[in-house]
C-alpha cells in the first residue's frame, strides 16, 4: 500500500478523505474517554491529519493507516494537554487528567470493538446533552458523529458556513467549560436523555442512508454504525418501543442496501430488484415491529412508524403491489407524532401511489417550507410528468440540481421521462 | 473538581419576613443535604433595596438609580457555589433548590481565578 515518491497528491488526498470519513469518529471517541475533553479529541484529529496530508506525499500513505491515524492524534492530544496544563492555573490542571506518557501501551495500540462501541455510546449522549440546544446537539452530532466538514454541516442545516463555524465553536466552549460528561447516563437518568439519544442514531442512520452531499449516496460505514450504536440502545433498554423501532428501521433501511445503486447512479424503490433485498435483516426487523406494535397500541411512536412503513415495502412482492393504503395510513399517523414537511411530503408522494398523480400533486403542493430541499423539486417534477405538465417538470428539476444533495442523487435528478418519485 | 454558579430566579420576596419562615426552612434542609458540595451562596435583599451605579466611562461621574438593572417578574433573590464533578452533578443537586420550583435556577460554571 506504500505509494512511495510516485504517489499522486489527488489520490493520497482521497485515501485520507476516506480514512478520516471511516475511522475519525471511532478515534475521536477514543481519544475523547482518554482526555475527558472533546474539543481536545477534535483538535487533536485535526491536526493529525494536517500531518498527514504534509507527510503522506513524501512518505507515501502507511501500511495501516488506521493505527497511523489513532498514534499520530494520541500524540498530539498529549502535546495539546501538556499545553493547556502549563497555561492553567495549577489547581485546575491536576484534575483529572490522563497520564502524559509518550509510551502508547497496548490498550492503545489495540482498541477492541466493544471499547469503540462504548466509546461511541458515550459521544452520543454528550453530543445529545439536554443542556445544549437542539440545533447545536444535531450540527455536533453531524460534526462529531457522522463525521461532516464544517461546509457540510452547513449545507446540510442550510446556514451559512461561518455562522455555523461560530455555532460549534461556541458548543464545544459549551461542553468544556459547564464540563458536560461524557459518559453512558445512569439508569434514573436514562428515561431524560433517552429521546434525544434516539434521534441522534436516527440522524446519523438518515445521513449514512442519504449523503447530504458526497459522492457517495449511501455512506455504508455510517450506516453500520448506526445500526451498531442502535443496537446498543436496544440493549440498554430491552423493553423500550423506541429503540425497537428505530433498529428495526435502520435494518430495513439496510436490507436493500445492494440494490439502490448501479453504474447509473440511484435507483428508485420502484425499480430494485427485490429478490437482492436481505431477507435477514427484513426478518428480524419485522419481529422487533411485531413486538413494538404490540407495546404501543394506543400510544405510536415515531420510530416504530417509520419502521412500519418501511416493512410494507420490504414486504411487498413489486412496487405496484404495495399496500399504498397501508403507507398513507402510517404517514396518516406519522404526520399526527411530527407534521414536519418532509414527513408530508412524503405523505403526499405515497398518496401519489394510492389515488393517483393529480391526488399526490395537490397534496405535495400544499406542503410549505421545502423550497431548499432537492428532493421536494425532484419529486414533484416527477408527479408534473405523470401528468404530462413536462415543461414545469423540467423547471422543478432545474431547482432540484441547484440544491445540495449527493452526486448519484443529482445524476437522478436529470429530464428523464421514466423517471419516478424517490421515496426510496 | 470544578465550581458552578446555581442562581436562583424567583418572584421578588424578602427572606427577612416570617411569612418566608416555611421556604427558608426548605433552603436550609436543601443546605444541610448539599452540604458536601455547597461552597457558599447568599440569599439577597428585595429588589426595592437594590442600587443600580452605571459610569459613562472608567472614572467618570457615578450615576445611581433605585431598583434592580433589569425589571422582570422573576429576579435575581440568591446563589449558592456548588462543588461538582460535572455538569450533570450540578443539575441534579440544583434540581433541590425550593428556587427550582418556585420560580428557576440557572446553573453556571464558575471560572477558577488564580
Amino acid at each position: 500500500m506504500t505509494a512511495g515518491s510516485s504517489a499522486d497528491p489527488a489520490d493520497i488526498h482521497r485515501a485520507l478523505v476516506a480514512l478520516v470519513r471511516t475511522s475519525g469518529r471511532d478515534v475521536l471517541a477514543t481519544l475523547t474517554r482518554w482526555t475527558g475533553d472533546l474539543a481536545l479529541a477534535e483538535d487533536a484529529v485535526q491536526d493529525a491529519t494536517l500531518v498527514a496530508l504534509q507527510t503522506w506525499p513524501r512518505d507515501g500513505v502507511p501500511d495501516n493507516p488506521v493505527a497511523w491515524l489513532r498514534l499520530t492524534a494520541r500524540r498530539r492530544a498529549v502535546d495539546l494537554l501538556r499545553r493547556e496544563i502549563a497555561r492553567r492555573p495549577k489547581e485546575v490542571a491536576a484534575v483529572d487528567r490522563p497520564e502524559l506518557t509518550d509510551d502508547l501501551g497496548e490498550e492503545w495500540d489495540d482498541v477492541s470493538p466493544s471499547v469503540v462501541d462504548d466509546d461511541l455510546l458515550r459521544l452520543v449522549f454528550t453530543c445529545c446533552h439536554p443542556s445544549l440546544e437542539l440545533d447545536a446537539q444535531v450540527a455536533l452530532a453531524l460534526r462529531t458523529l457522522c463525521g461532516l466538514t464544517v461546509a457540510e454541516v452547513a449545507r446540510a442545516l442550510l446556514v451559512a458556513e461561518p455562522a455555523m463555524a461560530k455555532r460549534l465553536v461556541r458548543t464545544r466552549q459549551k461542553i468544556a467549560a459547564a464540563r458536560i460528561p461524557y459518559r453512558v447516563p445512569p439508569d434514573h437518568e436514562l428515561p431524560a436523555r433517552w429521546a434525544g439519544a434516539l434521534a441522534t442514531v436516527h440522524l446519523m442512520l438518515n445521513e449514512g442512508h442519504t449523503a447530504t452531499s458526497g459522492d457517495d449516496l449511501v455512506r455504508q460505514g455510517l450506516v453500520d454504525e448506526a445500526i451498531r450504536l442502535a443496537r446498543l440502545l436496544h440493549r440498554l433498554q430491552p423493553d423500550d418501543p423506541g429503540a425497537m423501532g428505530l433498529l428495526a428501521l435502520g435494518l430495513l433501511s439496510d436490507s436493500r442496501r445492494d440494490t439502490r445503486t448501479g453504474p447509473d447512479g440511484v435507483i428508485l424503490l420502484a425499480d430494485q430488484d427485490r429478490d437482492r433485498w436481505n431477507r435477514a435483516h427484513i426478518t428480524e426487523a419485522v419481529s422487533l415491529l411485531a413486538e413494538a406494535l404490540r407495546r404501543t397500541p394506543t400510544t405510536p411512536d415515531r420510530y416504530v412508524v417509520q419502521a412500519a412503513i418501511a416493512a410494507c415495502h420490504a414486504l411487498a412482492p413489486t412496487w405496484e403491489d404495495t399496500d399504498w393504503s397501508a403507507v398513507v395510513s402510517w404517514y396518516d399517523t406519522l404526520v399526527g407524532i411530527d407534521p414536519s414537511p418532509v414527513v408530508r411530503l412524503n405523505r403526499a408522494v405515497a398518496i401519489g401511489e394510492r389515488d393517483g398523480a393529480d391526488a399526490g400533486l395537490r397534496e405535495l403542493e400544499a406542503v410549505a417550507g421545502l423550497d431548499g430541499y432537492a428532493l421536494r423539486h425532484a419529486a414533484r417534477a416527477a408527479l408534473l410528468r405523470r401528468v404530462g405538465r413536462d415543461d414545469e417538470a423540467a423547471e422543478a428539476d432545474a431547482i432540484a440540481s441547484m440544491l445540495p444533495m449527493s452526486d448519484p442523487q443529482r445524476r437522478l435528478v436529470s429530464p428523464d421521462p421514466a423517471a419516478r418519485p424517490a421515496n426510496g | 473538581m470544578p465550581l458552578y454558579a446555581a442562581i436562583t430566579y424567583t418572584a421578588d420576596v424578602d427572606w427577612t419576613a416570617p411569612e418566608q419562615a416555611d421556604e427558608m426552612a426548605e433552603y436550609g434542609a436543601f443546605s444541610a443535604g448539599a452540604a458536601a458540595v455547597l461552597r457558599g451562596g447568599a440569599a439577597l435583599y428585595p429588589t426595592s433595596t437594590a442600587t443600580t451605579i452605571r459610569l459613562s466611562e472608567k472614572g467618570g461621574d457615578v450615576v445611581t438609580s433605585d431598583g434592580p438593572y433589569v425589571e422582570t417578574k422573576e429576579v435575581l433573590t440568591g446563589f449558592f457555589l456548588l462543588e461538582c464533578a460535572d455538569l450533570d452533578e450540578a443539575i441534579s443537586r440544583a434540581a433541590e433548590i425550593p428556587a427550582a420550583w418556585n420560580g428557576a435556577v440557572e446553573v453556571r460554571p464558575v471560572i477558577p481565578m488564580g
